[in-house]
């Protein structure tokens, strides 16, 4: 499963970085000192926090790809900060929860 | 990697948009001196979260890292208010955060239990009106 398949299942715009790689697994969550044990390399990290300090956090974590949930987009510096440290950010119209069953289904019915 | 490099940071507790600097370019500098994957994410996550408690706790503070062949030691410093209640503050859920630092996402006091957590030895020297000095191992 690739980060480019899910631009499509979850109506998602790319705000920075590279959709062509594979990913495995997916953390939901906001608060940051969870998702720093929680999200791990190469994982989908959703949340609707967009501020610089999420950035930090998956500069340390390196998820495949961050999703904001709800049409939330990166805040400025924010995305600067992103593109600096070669983040994929994707965003989502959907809610958390709706962007977790989406990607849990397409998982089911690829087999993966 | 037979000699230890040494860094050192001085933490702004002024500015939270760069909050986690330090931690940011310890993982990019271990990662170019070929340290495991795993020691850089343990590292990381422990130094990340001493650096984030030093700018919104502490009004900032200086963080050191040696880097050795089997151990990699943190030591954050800072001259903020102390913590009167270190067993209580080591809790899981535990934290002192006012609101506009939870709407940034901090808060949910797991720093410390992280912090514990992934490393081997994390020591808490501290005196209300002082300061907070932690120090963090990390061997592999
Ligand atoms: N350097 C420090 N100086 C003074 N008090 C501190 C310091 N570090 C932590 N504390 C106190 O210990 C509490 C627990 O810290 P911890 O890192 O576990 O949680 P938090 O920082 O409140 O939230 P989180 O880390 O989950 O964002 C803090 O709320 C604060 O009261
Ligand atoms: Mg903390």
């Amino acid at each position: 499963m690739t980060v480019n398949a899910l631009c499509d299942l979850l109506d998602a715009k790319v705000l920075c970085g590279e959709t062509d790689k594979p990913f495995l697994g997916v953390y939901a969550g906001d608060f940051l000192s969870r998702a720093m044990s929680r999200v791990e390399y190469d994982c989908i990290w959703v949340t609707i926090m967009a501020n610089v300090n999420v950035v930090a956090v998956a500069t340390l974590t390196e998820p495949a790809a961050i999703v904001l949930a709800e049409d939330v987009v990166l805040q400025e510096d924010a995305l600067k900060a992103a593109q600096e440290n070669g983040l994929t950010v994707l965003s989502s119209p959907l809610s958390a929860y709706e962007i977790c069953v989406a990607i849990s289904q397409l998982t089911e019915e690829s087999g993966e | 990697m037979s000699d230890t490099v040494k860094f050192h940071f001085d933490v702004d507790g002024s500015d939270f948009s760069s909050a986690g600097e330090a931690s940011v370019t310890v993982k990019k500098k271990l990662r170019q001196l070929g340290y495991p994957p795993e020691v850089i994410r343990r590292v990381s996550i422990a130094m990340y979260e001493g650096e984030i408690n030093m700018v919104i706790h502490a009004n900032g503070g200086t963080a050191d890292v040696e880097a050795s062949d089997d151990e990699i030691v943190i030591i954050l410093s800072d001259k903020g208010p102390g913590i009167p209640n270190v067993e209580l503050a080591m809790q899981a859920g535990y934290s002192t955060a006012k609101d506009h630092i939870r709407n940034l996402g901090f808060g949910a006091g797991m720093g410390f239990p992280n912090m514990k957590k992934y490393t081997d030895e994390m020591r808490i020297d501290t005196v209300v009106g002082q300061g907070t000095t932690i120090t963090m191992k990390v061997r592999f």
